[in-house]
């Protein structure tokens, strides 16, 4: 599971700083395609979702939608200040704040806008985060106990 | 059956995905090399299927699953007709039959991008297909026999007379392992205009067959490439070998190179190629020999 960890990625409100740097994350420089990381443009295949901009009143549904389109196990990487708490907009009367206002947040990246080598970095501990989910899971499973998907809590 | 084709198969049955996951880590590392970067590891491939496999599905409706498990199915009986040196004309004809489950399972769901992807892999096949039958007939008139088995075991390779069929079915095969500029229905690339396309609807663990039957694809896709050099003497295995690796890279230069065409160009450029190559390779055969026979 770590070492194929699939991303996709949404920009929910972002001034597209933060996407560039997604974007660069891919090219030849840093390269994120050396840790098996794949940027896939379809939730169903994904295993990381990655966040950028603070959500709104018009992306919080489709944020929703995408996330519990993904197949469990799945982690959330909220990449850039803004989409971590909303950053300079967060007072904004269409800004209903950062990611984790409307599905769970694991791994939360600041910066204006992210750093690639923080954003690999970020992955890298959302990668860990997935190994986990995907034993707990297991585990559940194992003993019969119905697994409460976390992705309902923010619903 | 003999026992050399029973054995053939069996080994095909274990070895194709080996195989094919070399050849797909092969084409990772390569592309990314040709693109001034790193590159996954080799066996990246490999650590995606097993992902595959243990992620959840989420599933659609009851026929997609199904249909998906027909094509993996098809797929792998397709190479066993053809390592068991069987009729390569129904090689040909089963292989179109596990490609429409794949296009039915993705037609069988409610996105468009999906429906899209099908109808385009549709026109890929309309694209193929003459090509595909050109092939076939190739391969009779150089051995008098539609029988893999009776191919290889010419006192000549059939490329000597049939080049402009290889020329043919090698532009085809950069629709068959959706290769840029003809990848229309699905790409490995990430952010295609319609997202995944024939696959998008597909996830986790069906996903993971429908990769698996892609690897039996690739090793049944070139070992029709090494038929064309293979021939009595052992050596001409070793041969068709470095062909199939030159033909795989040549087909990746140009994924690289090009960038994704539309179904109509695709169709024109690929029905050109079959009929200037294969037509008239087929059409000199057939008036060289009549006049031999004069």
């Amino acid at each position: 599971m770590s070492k194929s960890p699939w991303l996709l990625h949404y920009d929910a409100s972002s001034c597209n700083g933060c996407d560039i740097e997604v974007l660069a994350a891919t090219t030849p420089v840093y390269d994120v395609e050396r840790f098996g990381i794949f940027n896939t443009g379809n939730p169903k295949h994904a295993d990381i979702l990655v966040v950028t901009g603070g959500v709104n009143a018009q992306s919080s549904s489709v944020l929703k939608q995408i996330y519990s389109q993904m197949p469990d196990p799945k982690v959330v990487v909220a990449a850039g200040i803004c989409a971590c708490d909303g950053g300079i907009f967060k007072d904004c009367y269409n800004i209903s704040g950062g990611t984790d206002t409307v599905i769970p947040v694991d791994v939360y990246v600041p910066g204006c806008a992210v750093r690639p080598e923080a954003l690999i970095d970020g992955i890298s501990k959302a990668i860990a985060i997935l190994d986990e989910k995907r034993i707990q899971s297991r585990e559940h499973a194992a003993c019969e106990v119905h697994y409460d998907n976390p992705g309902n809590k923010g619903e | 059956m003999s026992t050399v084709s029973v054995i053939t198969v069996i080994c095909y049955l274990i070895f194709a995905p080996v195989v094919g996951l070399f050849v797909s880590g092969y084409d990772r590392v390569i592309t990314a090399r040709m693109q001034g970067r790193q590159g996954p590891p080799f066996l990246q491939p490999l650590y995606d299927l097993v992902k595959l496999f243990r992620k959840e599905a989420t599933i659609v409706n009851r026929v997609q699953t199904a249909m998906v498990v027909a094509f993996l199915i098809f797929q792998v009986f397709t190479g066993c007709i053809f390592f068991a040196g069987s009729d390569i004309l129904l090689v040909f004809f089963a292989l179109t039959l596990a490609d429409i489950f794949l296009i039915l399972a993705a037609c069988s769901t409610n996105s468009p991008y999906s429906n899209l992807g099908s109808q385009r892999e549709l026109l890929s096949i309309m694209a193929y297909e003459p090509m595909t039958l050109l092939t076939a007939i190739g391969f009779y008139m150089v051995s008098k026999s539609f029988n893999v088995s009776d191919v290889i075991s010419m006192d000549k390779p059939a490329i000597l007379q049939i080049p402009g069929i290889f020329i043919g079915y090698v532009f085809i095969l950069i629709i068959k392992c959706r290769k840029s500029p003809f990848d229309l229905s699905t790409s490995h690339h990430a952010h295609q205009e319609m997202v995944k396309g024939l696959t998008q609807d597909i996830s986790g663990n069906v996903l993971g067959i429908m990769e698996l039957a892609e690897l039996y694809a690739s090793v049944l896709n070139m070992a029709v490439v090494g038929l064309f050099f293979v021939y009595k003497n052992p050596w001409s295995y070793l041969v068709a070998l470095l062909v199939c690796s030159v033909v795989y890279f040549i087909i990746l230069l140009i994924d690289n190179i090009f960038p994704r065409v539309k179904w109509n160009v695709m169709l024109w450029s690929t029905w050109a190629v079959t009929f200037v190559f294969g037509g008239a390779n087929v059409l000199l055969l057939d008036m060289l020999r009549t006049a031999v026979k004069l």
